[in-house]
């Protein structure tokens, strides 16, 4: 294989294990003899990085990562830590560097500045060695319709060099996990949208990953299909030591994640468990909807020095006690008041208190208008 | 109820094979290589509608241009072009190797241009994060389109009687890998393009400007020999006119058409001198291989 810089490699990887994790790691594999080849410290490195609690070991290191594309900064300098075997949720708005991020950690990008490191390895100097320990399962659909459910997988246990042996079990396991083994020979253009997402789970799995991206895996599918192929992937996350990293804009799916960061405009702007993050949205949401929302918000802030927030057609406040405002709050009002709700928040309420809006629907550039198209054909039979 | 399922109808015993952690054996090239390549050849024999319509286009050249104007330009063809000398050659005689290399080239682009969907929405789009080499990833697809398309123009043959042209087992035998080799220049020039192309509406251009060009100057149609010089220097720079000439001088050759008059109507020249049908085939086949890596390099890029 590749000469020289194989040694310096190694080294390079043991000095760095070991100062970030302040463990014992052996200078060389217990057994080693003979020259040193890639493929031999790399296995060494394995079974030393496995002997390490999980816990020391983060799935995803990010540091001070930019992606910039000729005048467009799309990640402008971000910081991520995802612990091994937990679901993250990265959460924004379309356009504000999700994909971007996820290109780069899934080495389809190259970060312009920075580190990022999966699984151990640095994307962008080892970028076959991280490839080889990840899954992914991408925002648009990326099976091949006129093979059947079974060769697609097939065909990834090839391009994964998974062993000849080792294909039929996975394969079969993989399709009974989604509940697709009866529908192993049909060709993928029968499916419906749901039955394709959970095809290309099972194929994300397939090759025992250590990490698995999801970007937008729910998108364009109806609520109910949401919920089952959220229920796989739980299933997959409850028994394995997987560690699940995903995008999504639906709010609600987020608080499935066991952490969340919040990404806007290229920054992260909140990063923690769901209920950290709803913590920092007072005790209750009030929604009130009124005849003049500008006017209203104006008498909020000189009744009770609280800045109400402006939605489509209604006007979100915080409060610490919901039901104890309410009365109160209507006895000032001189705005007509049409309805008032009380809810406790919801990660919707911390993105809009964070970035001062809803998250925004996707713009029309070519390839969005592309992806539309094959999202339309990937829900239809 | 027993908890006794992972995850749809997966029980926990049989889950072990998926949890254990996987082996990380290095996918070799040639493995790459044949992934892509079978995966292509799988789709081609699956996708009927599109195998019907690979037929008719070719077809409709020969059935109606073809007829059409070799009755209304009757024995003037080979009075003119032929050159006479008691050689009766018809016109669709003339076009019929021309058709079949017509069909070679647009399933050989077509299939490269593919790619442009694939990589976003497909199976390579897939390939493209497993751990093989991107390069290797082109070569496949290139072979793969290359195989197609050369399948494609062998089973034109079997056109041959209805036109009035004798195959014999030779001809076949010495076809086949020209076809390929037409086959592969253009399938690498097809998947370099489509590595530079951002959405499927580049592919009108593509079509317009070089693939339509290509063909009508490749000599599928009409002899290069006696055309205005402005257009004769064009037809030299298209690499199709390589292929369509050694293609159309064996089968011409194999129907029994004198060698004089098949090197006349068949062989390019190039100031007064033919090219010998090897040399054609030598730059086809530097033409591909120039491709090939141009499309190697632009698919290991990474932005």
């Amino acid at each position: 294989m590749r000469g020289g810089r194989r040694v310096d490699l190694v080294h390079a990887k043991w000095t760095q294990l070991k100062s970030k994790h302040h463990s014992h790691i052996p200078v060389a594999p217990v057994g080693y003899a003979g020259a040193f080849t890639e493929d031999v410290l790399v296995v060494a490195i394995q079974q030393n990085e496995r002997q390490m609690p999980l816990e020391q070991q983060p799935a995803i290191l990010v540091r001070g990562l930019v992606k910039r594309y000729d005048t467009v900064e799309a990640v402008k300098g971000i910081d991520l830590t995802v612990r091994s075997g937990e679901i993250f949720g990265f959460l924004g708005p379309n356009g504000a560097g999700k994909s971007t991020t996820i290109s780069v950690l899934c080495t389809l990008l190259r970060p312009t500045e920075g580190s990022a490191e999966v699984a151990g390895y640095d994307v962008d100097r080892h970028p076959a060695l991280v490839r080889q320990r990840i899954g992914l399962i991408f925002q648009d659909p990326s099976l091949d319709d006129q093979l059947t459910a079974r060769e697609n997988l097939w065909f990834h246990a090839m391009a994964y060099g998974v062993p000849h042996e080792e294909r039929g079990p996975r394969i079969n396991a993989a399709l009974k996990m989604v509940d697709l083994d009866d529908r192993a020979g049909s060709p993928v253009k029968t499916f419906s949208g749901g039955m394709k997402r959970r095809l290309e789970i099972a194929r994300g799995i397939l090759h025992s990953p250590e990490v698995l991206f999801l970007d937008e895996p729910t998108i364009g599918l109806d609520p109910q299909t949401r919920a089952r192929v959220w229920d796989h992937l739980r299933g997959i996350h409850a028994r394995s030591p997987i560690t699940i990293f995903m995008t999504t804009h639906y709010m609600e799916e987020a608080e499935w994640c066991d952490r969340i960061a919040i990404i806007d405009h290229g920054r992260i702007v909140a990063e923690g468990t769901p209920a950290d993050l709803k913590s920092q949205v007072g005790g209750d949401v009030v929604v009130v909807s009124t005849d003049d929302d500008d006017r209203a918000i104006a008498e909020v802030w000189e009744s009770f020095q609280i800045e109400a927030a402006k939605g489509t057609g209604e006007i979100r406040i915080e409060v610490p006690d919901g039901a104890e405002f309410v009365p109160r709050l209507l006895r000032e009002m001189t705005v007509p008041v049409r309805t008032v709700t009380v809810r406790r928040p919801s990660l919707d309420d911390v993105f809009l208190k964070l970035t001062g809006r809803a998250i925004r629907d996707e713009e029309a550039d070519p390839k969005a208008m592309m992806r539309r198209f094959a999202r339309t054909w990937r829900g239809g039979r | 109820m027993t908890s006794t399922t992972v995850g749809g109808k997966l029980r926990e015993e049989d889950a072990a094979v998926l949890v254990q952690p996987a082996s990380h054996p290095r996918v070799a090239w040639y493995q790459a290589v044949y992934i892509i390549w079978y995966r292509d050849l799988v789709r081609y024999t699956r996708d009927r509608p599109r195998l019907l319509a690979s037929f008719a286009q070719p077809l409709l050249y020969l059935a109606i241009f073809g007829v059409g104007l070799s009755s209304s330009l009757g024995g003037s063809f080979s009075k003119g072009a032929a050159g006479g000398a008691g050689v009766s050659l018809s016109y669709i005689q003339f076009m019929y190797p021309g058709v079949v290399s017509m069909s070679v080239l647009f399933i050989a682009v077509f299939s490269a241009m593919s790619v442009v969907w694939d990589r976003e929405f497909g199976f390579l789009r897939e390939i493209l994060v497993a751990p093989v080499g991107r390069g290797w990833v082109a070569l496949g697809k290139a072979l793969g389109g290359a195989t197609q398309a050369m399948i494609q123009g062998a089973v034109m043959l079997v056109l041959a009687p209805f036109v009035g042209v004798k195959l014999t087992a030779l001809s076949v035998i010495e076809v086949i890998p020209l076809l390929f080799v037409l086959a592969f220049g253009l399938t690498t020039l097809g998947v370099a393009l489509a590595t530079r192309l951002q959405t499927m509406q580049g592919f009108q251009v593509v079509m317009n400007f070089i693939l339509m060009p290509m063909f009508f100057l490749s000599g599928a149609l009409f002899p290069l020999s006696r055309l205005p010089v402005w257009m004769s220097v064009l037809t030299r720079f298209d690499p199709v006119a390589y292929g369509v000439a050694p293609i159309r001088s064996v089968i011409l050759e194999g129907s029994g058409v004198p060698g004089p008059v098949v090197n006349r109507l068949a062989a390019l020249t190039i100031g007064g001198w033919q090219l010998p049908s090897i040399l054609d085939v030598g730059i086809l086949s530097l033409f591909g291989l120039a491709m090939l890596v141009v499309a190697m390099r632009s698919f290991s890029r990474r932005a």
